[in-house]
């Protein structure tokens, strides 16, 4: 074994090292960035997902709190983060939100006042529709069928 | 009419012409400059209470009672906003007719940029508050800058703007608000 080359153990060694210091260095950033939210335990972890995929982020209008990365989005991540750990339910949170920000953060708006046609528009559309073909239906089942002197089976 | 088949077409029209309209609607409203802007649910009722710390004297808080009596316009901005800096020739010029306070609201920004910012552009501001990590933000609504509030002298949120104010926002919007709470521009 020549010198120029290094034994396994150090070459394992050396990138053990650098794993390390890569590893530390991805922390530090971590920990220096948008200071990451950190659950007690799994269930909080979920209440607070499906908490926020169902808020909207206010800046950028098509994605949920929970996609987003703007800053509003950050700063109301923690903010629904820290009622939740003062102890709010989730409709209250929703409520703090919505008095802040107004209905359009909710992706599932209450049903009420200007929201009704939302909820029950495509029913209503449906129901006209089948009405529409109910009648078409009906006025042709009246017509008796052409009679076709010359059909061959 | 008495022909179910002219009303079943009349439906028909009547629905097709509803959805054309909601399409061209859309598209109308879609040319908007502001059609992201949220209708703030603050109008009409009390400005939040906080206490902000003031951007040129370290230490001093200002509370929001203390603004109370006098109608002022709360004016969100960054260095780091670029429609601020667009818009601030505008504000400097509502500023200097003196007819209302205009208050800045620093927000997310960094006190030396900040300081910057007001040195290299002018600083038109009555006073500045600080919120750097967004909190009281919240309480306000605010979602991006540059937005601007019209609060009155019972501290109630009369008018809300998202975006930089131009001749056409302060004609259209800005000076109905300021003229129904006795304040001619």
């Amino acid at each position: 074994m020549s010198a120029r080359r290094p034994t396994p153990w150090l070459l394992r060694g050396l990138l053990a090292a650098l794993l390390l210091a890569l590893s530390g260095g991805a922390l530090a950033q971590a920990v220096r960035d948008a200071t990451p939210l950190e659950f007690r335990d799994e269930a909080e972890a979920r209440r607070f997902n499906a908490l926020v995929a169902e808020l909207r982020c206010v800046m950028c209008q098509n994605q949920s709190l929970a996609d987003s990365n703007t800053q509003i989005a950050h700063d109301l991540r923690r903010e629904v983060f820290d009622l939740m750990r003062e102890g709010r339910s989730d409709a209250e949170i929703r409520d703090y939100l919505v008095a802040r920000y107004g209905e359009f953060v909710l992706y599932r708006p209450r049903f009420g006042g200007h929201t009704w046609i939302l909820w029950l528009g495509p029913g209503l559309l449906l129901l006209a529709g089948a009405l529409v073909v109910v009648r078409i239906v009906r006025s042709r089942s009246r017509q008796p069928l052409p009679v076709e002197e010359d059909q061959e089976w | 009419m008495a022909n179910p088949r002219h009303l079943t077409a009349a439906v028909i029209a009547a629905v097709f012409l509803g959805l054309v309209g909601l399409l061209l609607y859309g598209v109308l409203v879609s040319d908007r400059a502001d059609r992201d802007a949220l209708p703030s649910p603050l109008i009409g009722r009390p400005a939040p209470e906080f206490s902000l710390p003031v951007l040129h004297e370290p230490g001093r808080l200002v509370d929001s009672q203390e603004l109370h009596g006098q109608p002022y316009l709360l004016n969100v901005w960054g260095s780091w906003c670029p429609g601020c800096r667009v818009e601030h020739p505008v504000i400097t010029r509502i500023a200097e007719t003196r007819r209302i306070r205009v208050i800045g609201y620093n927000w997310k920004d960094e006190h030396a940029d900040a300081m910057r910012w007001l040195e290299q552009f002018g600083n038109p501001y009555w006073l500045v508050l600080v919120d750097y990590d967004g909190r009281k933000a919240i309480d306000w609504g605010i979602y991006g800058a540059p937005e601007t509030f019209l609060v009155d002298g019972e501290g109630i949120v009369r008018w809300k703007h998202v975006g930089p104010i131009d001749d056409q926002v302060i004609e259209s919007s800005l000076k109905p608000a300021l003229d129904a709470i006795g304040v001619p521009l």
